[in-house]
C-alpha cells in the first residue's frame, strides 16, 4: 500500500501538487488521469523519490520514501519515466540487466541471469537482445525499459506514460503485460494515462488530479461517468458501455 | 572483448619497448634510468588523462565533454601566471618541485571541489549548469591570465611559456613518484566502483531509481576526476583534446558501457598515442616540434568529426 499524507510540491510559486492525501492499494492497476500540468506525473516522482516533497510524508508498505536508503526502497518499487535518454549505447540485454543491481550490485549470479531472461521472455524481446537501443523503434525501446523494470522484480511499478509513443496495437500489448504482471506476478501497478479509455478498460482504480489535487477515485464505474469527466477535463464525454467496457467518446 | 586485449596488449609492449630501445647508443645503465623516467611520466600522463576522461562523461552523460571543459587547464596556467607574476622566475626556481606539484594539486582539487560543493549543495542543479559554470571560469581564468602575461617581463614571460607548453621531456623523478602512488590509490578506488559507474551511464533518474546515491558518487568522482586531471596538468601542463581522442576510441573498440572494459581500454591506448608518438617524434621528426602539437592537431580534426557526425546526440 502507497499511503500518500499532506504532499505538497511547488515549482517557484506554482503549487503543482496542493496538500494531496491518497491512498494507493496494494496489488491491481491503479491509474492517474487527468488534465497536462495537473500534477500526476510530479506526484508519481515523489512517490518513487526522484523528486523530493515540500511537505508531507509517502510511506510505501510503511517505508518513508524519504527516510529509507536508496537501495532499499530499489528493492521494493521501481519507476519508468517519460523520457530516458541514454548518452552510452546500450544492447537490450545490458539494458535489461541493470534491473537486477539493486540485487546483486553488479555481479550477477545465475538467479539473475534467469530473472533477465525471464524477463526479456516477458516482453518478448527474444529476437532482440544484443541489438543496440538506438537502432529499435520506439515502441521496442519503451518495452526494452518496461522489462528492466519488471526485472528489477519489485512489489510496486511505476509508469509514466508507459503508452506513450506506441502505437494501437502496441499499446493494447503493453497493457496486455501490466495486466498480466498485475495478475499473475502480483505487482502494484500505478501508471499516468492520458487515455481515459485504456485507464476505464485495464485498471482495477481510477485516481483523478486537477490543479495538483485529487478530484476523484475509485473503481471505473465511479470516475468514468459524465459529471467527473467534466470536472476533470472541463469537457463534455458521453460515456457507453460496450463490451462491458466503459468507453468514453470525447470526439464532439 | 578477449580480442581487442589481444591486439592491444602486444602493440601496448611492442610501443614501450620500440620506445626504449630504438636509437639507444652507449651505456644501458644511462640509457635506462633516462628513458625510463620519460616512459613512466608518459605512462602516468596517459593513465589519468584517459581515466579522468572517461569518468567524466560518464558522470556528465555526454561524450563531447571532457575535464578540460571545467576550465582546469586554464586553472592551471593562471596558477602558474601567478606564480611568475607574484614571484618571479628565480625565487620559483628555489621552491622545491615537489612543494610546488603538491601546492598545485592542492589548490587545483580545493577549488574543483569547493565548486562542486557550491552547486551540488542545497537544491539539485544540473550538471549542464556545471559545465556552463566551468566554461564561464574557463574564460575567466584565461582573460586574467592574459592580462597577466601582458603585464609581466619578457623575459619572464619567455620562462612561463616554457613551463606552460606540455613537455614530457622535463619531469622530476620525484614527482613521477608521487604521482604514481596517488594512481595507483585512485584505480584502486574506481575499480571498486566499476559497477557503479556502469549504472551511473543511465543518468540520473534511472540510477537513482537503481538504488544508486547518485549525488553523493557524482561529487565522489569529480573529486577524483579532478585528482587526476590535477596530476596530469601539473606533470606536463593542458593536453586539451588528448582525453577526447582516446575516450572516442574506447567506446568505438569496446562497443559497451562497461567500465571494467573501458577503463583498461582508454589506458592502453592512451599510453600507445603518447609513447608512440613520443617515439616518431624523436625519432622521425628529430624533435622538430612538441607531442602535444601532434596531439591537439589530430584531437581537433576529431573533435570536429564527433560534433557534426554526432548531431542526434
Amino acid at each position: 500500500m502507497i499511503d500518500i499524507v499532506g504532499v505538497t510540491k511547488t515549482y517557484g510559486s506554482v503549487v503543482v501538487v496542493d496538500d494531496v492525501d491518497l491512498r494507493i492499494p496494494a496489488g491491481g492497476i491503479t491509474s492517474i488521469i487527468g488534465a497536462n500540468g495537473a500534477g500526476k506525473s510530479t506526484l508519481i516522482s515523489m512517490v518513487s523519490r526522484l523528486l523530493t516533497a515540500e511537505r508531507g510524508t509517502i510511506t510505501v508498505d510503511g517505508h518513508d520514501v524519504a527516510a529509507t536508503k536508496s537501495d532499499e526502497l530499489a528493492r521494493r518499487l521501481a519507476i519508468l519515466r517519460q523520457e530516458n535518454h541514454l548518452a552510452a549505447r546500450l544492447t537490450v540485454r545490458d539494458l535489461v540487466a541493470f534491473g537486477r543491481y539493486p540485487h546483486s550490485r553488479g555481479r550477477l549470479t545465475t538467479l539473475d541471469r534467469a530473472q533477465i531472461e525471464q524477463a526479456i521472455d516477458y516482453l518478448d524481446l527474444d529476437a532482440l537482445t544484443d541489438r543496440y537501443l538506438d537502432e529499435l523503434s520506439g515502441g521496442q525501446r519503451q518495452r526494452a525499459f518496461v522489462a528492466m523494470v519488471l526485472c528489477q522484480n519489485t512489489d510496486y511499478v511505476l509508469l509514466d506514460e508507459p503508452l506513450n509513443n506506441l502505437d494501437m496495437s502496441h499499446a493494447v500489448e503493453m497493457m496486455r503485460i501490466l495486466r498480466r504482471a498485475a495478475d499473475e506476478l502480483g505487482k502494484t501497478i500505478v501508471m499516468v494515462v492520458h487515455d481515459i479509455n485504456f485507464a476505464s478498460t485495464y485498471s482495477d482504480h481510477i485516481v483523478a488530479m486537477k490543479d495538483g489535487r485529487v478530484l476523484h477515485q475509485g473503481p471505473p464505474a465511479d470516475v468514468i461517468e459524465p459529471g467527473p469527466l467534466r470536472e476533470i477535463f472541463g469537457i463534455d464525454v458521453a460515456v457507453h458501455v460496450i463490451d462491458g467496457h466503459r468507453i468514453g467518446v470525447y470526439y464532439s | 572483448m578477449r580480442r581487442v586485449a589481444g591486439i592491444l596488449a602486444p602493440l601496448l609492449l611492442l610501443t614501450i619497448v620500440a620506445f626504449v630501445v630504438v636509437g639507444a647508443e652507449g651505456s644501458w645503465s644511462f640509457v635506462l634510468p633516462f628513458r625510463g623516467r620519460r616512459l613512466a611520466a608518459l605512462v602516468l600522463v596517459g593513465f589519468a588523462i584517459a581515466v579522468s576522461t572517461v569518468i567524466f562523461q560518464t558522470i556528465t552523460e555526454n561524450r563531447i565533454l571532457t575535464p578540460s571543459i571545467l576550465g582546469f587547464d586554464a586553472l592551471f596556467v593562471l596558477i602558474q601566471t601567478v606564480l611568475v607574476f607574484e614571484i618571479g622566475s628565480s625565487a620559483l626556481g628555489r621552491i622545491p618541485p615537489v612543494a610546488q606539484f603538491l601546492g598545485e594539486i592542492v589548490v587545483m582539487v580545493v577549488l574543483s571541489t569547493l565548486l562542486f560543493r557550491w552547486l551540488f549543495g542545497g537544491a539539485r542543479r544540473s550538471i549542464h549548469l556545471l559545465v556552463l559554470v566551468g566554461i564561464v571560469l574557463g574564460v575567466f581564468f584565461r582573460s586574467i591570465s592574459a592580462f597577466l602575461q601582458r603585464l609581466i617581463d619578457p623575459n619572464e614571460f619567455t620562462v612561463l611559456q616554457d613551463r606552460l607548453f606540455a613537455s614530457f621531456n622535463a619531469v622530476e623523478p620525484d614527482l613521477l613518484l608521487i604521482s604514481a602512488i596517488i594512481l595507483v590509490v585512485t584505480s584502486v578506488v574506481l575499480w571498486r566502483m566499476r559497477h557503479d559507474l556502469d549504472v551511473l551511464t543511465l543518468g540520473r533518474d534511472l540510477s537513482t531509481m537503481l538504488g544508486a546515491d547518485h549525488r553523493h558518487l557524482v561529487l565522489r568522482l569529480l573529486i577524483v576526476v579532478s585528482v587526476l586531471v590535477s596530476v596530469s596538468t601539473a606533470l606536463v601542463g593542458p593536453i586539451t583534446f588528448f582525453g577526447l581522442l582516446v575516450a572516442s576510441l574506447t567506446y568505438q573498440i569496446t562497443g559497451t558501457h562497461r567500465h571494467a572494459a573501458n577503463l583498461p581500454v582508454a589506458v592502453a591506448l592512451a599510453v600507445i598515442a603518447l609513447v608512440g608518438g613520443q617515439t616518431v617524434l624523436e625519432h622521425v621528426f628529430g624533435l622538430a616540434t612538441v607531442l602535444s602539437v601532434i596531439i591537439e592537431f589530430i584531437g581537433g580534426i576529431v573533435f570536429i568529426l564527433l560534433v557534426t557526425r554526432g548531431t542526434r546526440r
